[in-house]
């Protein structure tokens, strides 16, 4: 009876949002009296940073800094229409559909500051600091501040933008079956190192090596916590969290955090992350989803571990020490 | 039911209300007192994100009658910066990512709090054993041990 090593490894693609009936995402954004934007919008953060990241997108997009957009996100009663904030399309949606609203607010807002400086709205450019400038004349300028007090006093338009993502429903061929679920997927790859105790079947999970291709990291400080997070929540989907850990009997099934096991800090295994970006083709500004790909390989890379380190295949998560502890008994009585 | 009157200090201010007799700390803080800091998440002792410091003592704010506090100095986490100077410990966790939906955050710095102020140069198993009883969901903890090191650190640096 001993503590057996093994190490697996395990590769997903995951696809970036989901295809049921088109996949659609509204967005609007309008600038202030002062020359600051809101974008106004019905998905959720739910705590993952989308209002960072959409915030990042319509400064890119209007040329201001980040710090003068805000988003009001969340109220499906009056925000314009959003399919949802899950299957890892917050970004690459709603992104999209913000892109589009920006560059129609920027349309209008070129407009204005070209006839405030009389010229032509094809010529002027940002300097991305809150100004608006001829190109190649960097003298005649108009702030974003004058541009929008003008728009509101003195011109009569409304600095705003409608913005539509949709990803069309995608039909299966009746032939073949074929269709296109996704227009973009991200990809991860994992190594797991285990220790199994082919006693009592626990499993101490040692080293997580993971690497993660999520197109453009937008926020890579963001995209990074996100990374190690899922790379524990994978650990935890593999080893621990179940509601239902005797389906179809229920009688066992957690109630609260007292008996939902999660592995605490003290359970964590040594993590590293690495991110390769290959932008997507439709993305904005080349991003993926990588909000629920970076949970899942290391759930296979775990079992293949085990089957590496004690030979027995567990294929019902999560994997406890009770399940290895059958597949071994099972193993031996085969033997 | 006749009100009762708690009287407490918190974070420096004293405080007096009249609540309901079995309050727990927790709804006092945040419906009476207007401090949303410790956060409702599991109201059974589970989860840690109510944590706040009560003489000294890690305390969870939804298994505490309010009325047990009387006297006492109550802290939490937002009585823990000094006007727009944060303390150490949240400036680390701005530094690390030690936050993402936040809503742990500020019962991981409670529980950091009081670590540090009884042992200000712990180990890395100091630091998980101190945080054990509050749940994060978002982080993997790696950031959380690592931000409340790092607290350390530039706390022996500073004294």
């Amino acid at each position: 009876m001993a503590w057996k090593r093994g190490r697996g490894v395990a590769a997903i693609n995951y696809p970036t949002g989901m295809n049921l009936g088109g996949d659609p995402t509204q967005a609007l954004v309008h600038s202030t009296p002062t020359g600051n934007f809101m974008v106004t919008l019905s998905s959720v953060d739910l705590g993952q940073g989308l209002r960072q990241v959409i915030a990042q997108i319509c400064a890119e997009t209007i040329g201001v800094p980040t710090e003068w957009v805000t988003v009001d996100t969340a109220d499906t009663d009056t925000g314009p229409h959003c399919m949802g904030t899950f299957a890892s399309r917050g970004t690459h949606r709603v992104g999209n559909a913000v892109i589009r609203a920006a560059q129609e607010a920027r349309q209008v807002m070129l407009e204005v500051a070209a006839e405030e400086l009389e010229a032509d709205a094809a010529d002027l450019e940002t300097d991305g600091k809150g100004n608006i400038h001829v190109k190649g004349a960097p003298s005649l300028s108009i702030s974003i501040f004058e541009t929008a007090l003008a728009a509101h006093f003195k011109h009569g338009r409304s600095i705003s933008g409608r913005g539509m993502f949709l990803v069309p429903r995608s039909y299966p061929e009746t032939e073949t079956g074929a269709m296109k679920p996704s227009t973009c997927y991200a990809h991860a790859c994992t190594v797991a190192e285990v220790e199994v105790d082919d006693e009592t079947g626990e499993v101490r999970v040692l080293s997580i090596k993971n690497v993660f291709e999520i197109g453009r990291a937008l926020n890579p400080k963001m995209v990074e916590q996100q990374l190690i997070g899922g790379s524990w929540m994978g650990m935890s989907h593999a080893l621990y969290e179940t509601t239902e850990p005797y389906y179809p009997v229920r009688d066992h099934g957690a109630r609260d955090f007292n008996e939902y096991l999660m592995p605490g800090p003290g359970d964590i295994a040594e993590t590293e992350i690495v991110v390769l970006e290959r932008p997507s083709g439709d993305g904005p500004f080349g991003a993926k989803g990588p909000g629920e790909m970076c949970a899942n390989p290391q759930i296979p890379a775990i079992a293949n571990a085990i089957y590496d380190a004690v030979g027995v295949r567990v294929d019902t998560l999560p994997i406890t020490p009770e399940r290895v502890l059958r597949a071994l008994r099972a193993q031996q009585a085969a033997a | 039911m006749a009100k009762i009157a708690v009287q407490f200090t918190l974070n420096g201010s004293e405080r007096a209300e009249f609540v309901e007799s079995g309050s727990t700390l927790l709804s006092v803080l945040r419906d009476k007192m207007g401090d949303t800091s410790p956060k409702a998440g599991c109201r059974q002792g589970s989860c840690g994100a109510c944590s706040v410091i009560v003489d000294g003592e890690l305390t969870l704010a939804c298994l505490t009658l309010a009325e047990t506090s009387n006297g006492k100095d109550v802290r939490t986490a937002a009585g823990l910066s000094s006007g727009d100077v944060l303390h150490p410990l949240q400036r680390a966790f701005e530094e690390e990512f030690a936050a993402q939906c936040g809503f742990c955050t500020p019962g991981m710095i409670m529980a950091a709090t009081v670590l540090l102020e009884r042992n200000p140069n712990p180990s890395r198993e100091d630091v998980i054993e101190a945080i054990s009883g509050n749940i994060c969901r978002c982080t993997g903890y790696e950031p959380i041990i690592r931000a409340v090191l790092a607290a350390a650190r530039s706390n022996s640096v500073a004294a």
